[in-house]
């Protein structure tokens, strides 16, 4: 691994002063830290966000819950306030990695770095979350730009994230059986008004199905996508699935969240 | 560099190490505690798993700067007046290792397990050692082990 020169502020005014187009916030560090011992990324400058103490917590109201950037998978996982809140969240935050990843990995490291096959944006977009950073609050819905991007700007730090208290969820993933990363996962959100059902692993980015949430949003049963074709053509294709399995994924696992509503 | 002090099974230490010094790192080449041992190296394998502050993490994808200050408790500070810690009398009892390689991760993991919850069933121990890959055993020992230790812990 490459030199770098490690800072820990305290406040996030300081953590900002430090940034640079030659540096990284650290927060879990379970995906910057194997990046730079890869040699994929490189950084003259990492600052560590963990002793910023506002950054970490949880706050539940009757319509949200809000989740500090620092805040670890395994507390989420663990917390009883979010599981009576929103018990999908619960569900998706204990199945990320493995225990010693969700030890260390944070929300707002998660969906900074954006990967498209991480969890937590699939939650964010169907919860129709509010990303808090240290200058503005974003919708998850402009957030999330593409692969391994977000609307975040140099030195822009994500704070927390606000979740809408749906009526029913669910999250359903397919994972990769070595990394746990999502090869599909499917979160739904039925709220008042209209359902949402996100998906993250299939395409570069996560993103809402329209066709899946407007079907939903007449009817919220599992007969009602039952077979519902799912356009294939962006979709990613590995070793481990190809895009036509993918798509046949998404809309099997849609049925399966509506079902364990 | 930067001056890391921790708490290492009982034992303060601090040493100056290079900024970007891995917890693996800094156990095995500054302090010589070669039982947390280097696999896979992209946080995957989990031989590398310590306790820092009574939790278990991966210590090959740690900044030993980034604990400091921390309780850090290794594969050698398990056993206790050269008697064996229960879970690795377990592993030894039911042929839980072959060559050895995963087992002080392994341990690690399923000590931390058992501190959150006391009598886990078959699946709960897979699912709790998913981060923790054996080339051996099959793992099929590995959980009789745990089982096992459950029983004494």
């Amino acid at each position: 691994m490459k030199s770098f020169n490690y800072h820990a502020p305290k406040d996030v005014k300081d953590a900002s002063k430090l940034a640079s187009s030659n540096s990284a916030f650290l927060a879990g560090g379970m995906t910057t830290i194997p990046s730079l011992k890869l040699g994929l990324a490189t950084y003259k400058d990492i600052i560590d966000i963990k002793n910023i103490k506002k950054l970490s917590g949880i706050k539940v109201s009757g319509k949200s819950v809000t989740i500090g950037a620092t805040t670890k998978h395994a507390e989420v996982a663990s917390s009883k306030e979010v599981q009576k809140a929103i018990p999908a969240l619960v569900k998706l935050a204990g199945n990320i990695g493995d225990a010693q990843v969700r030890n260390r990995g944070t929300i707002g490291g998660s969906i900074s770095n954006n990967d498209p096959s991480a969890c937590y944006p699939s939650a964010c977009m169907a919860l129709n979350a509010v990303i808090h950073t240290n200058s503005r609050k974003i919708p998850a819905a402009k957030f999330f730009t593409g692969m391994f991007e977000t609307a975040l700007k140099k030195g822009e730090l994500v704070e927390a994230v606000e979740f809408q208290v749906p009526e029913k969820a669910d999250y359903q993933k397919h994972p990769n059986p070595a990394s746990r990363y999502a090869i599909i996962g499917v979160f739904v959100a039925k709220h008042k008004k209209e359902v949402n059902v996100a998906v993250t692993g299939a395409k570069s980015c996560v993103y809402i199905d329209k066709d899946l949430s407007k079907k939903l949003s007449s009817s919220f049963s599992s007969s009602a996508i039952e077979g519902m074709k799912v356009d294939d053509s962006e979709m990613n294709s590995d070793m481990h699935a190809s895009s036509e399995y993918r798509a046949n994924l998404v809309s099997l696992y849609a049925k399966k969240a509506v079902e364990a509503c | 560099m930067t001056k890391v002090t921790l708490e290492v099974n009982g034992k303060k230490v601090s040493k100056e190490v290079p900024d970007h010094t891995l917890l693996s790192v800094f156990l095995r080449d500054n302090l010589n505690l070669t039982g947390t041992h280097v696999g896979c190296d992209t946080s995957q394998c989990g031989a590398c798993v310590v306790h820092v502050n009574g939790k278990s993490i991966k210590s090959c994808s740690t900044l030993a700067a980034d604990i400091d200050g921390s309780k850090v408790t290794t594969i050698e500070g398990l056993a206790k007046d050269g008697k064996l810690h229960p879970m690795q009398a377990a592993f030894k009892k039911t042929h839980g290792l072959q060559c050895g390689f995963c087992t002080p991760g392994m341990v690690m993991s399923a000590v931390d397990l058992l501190q959150t919850k006391k009598n886990p069933s078959d699946k709960e121990i897979r699912e709790w050692l998913e981060g923790n890959i054996c080339r051996c055993t099959g793992y099929q020992n590995i959980v009789a082990a745990v089982k096992e230790a459950a029983t004494k812990m």
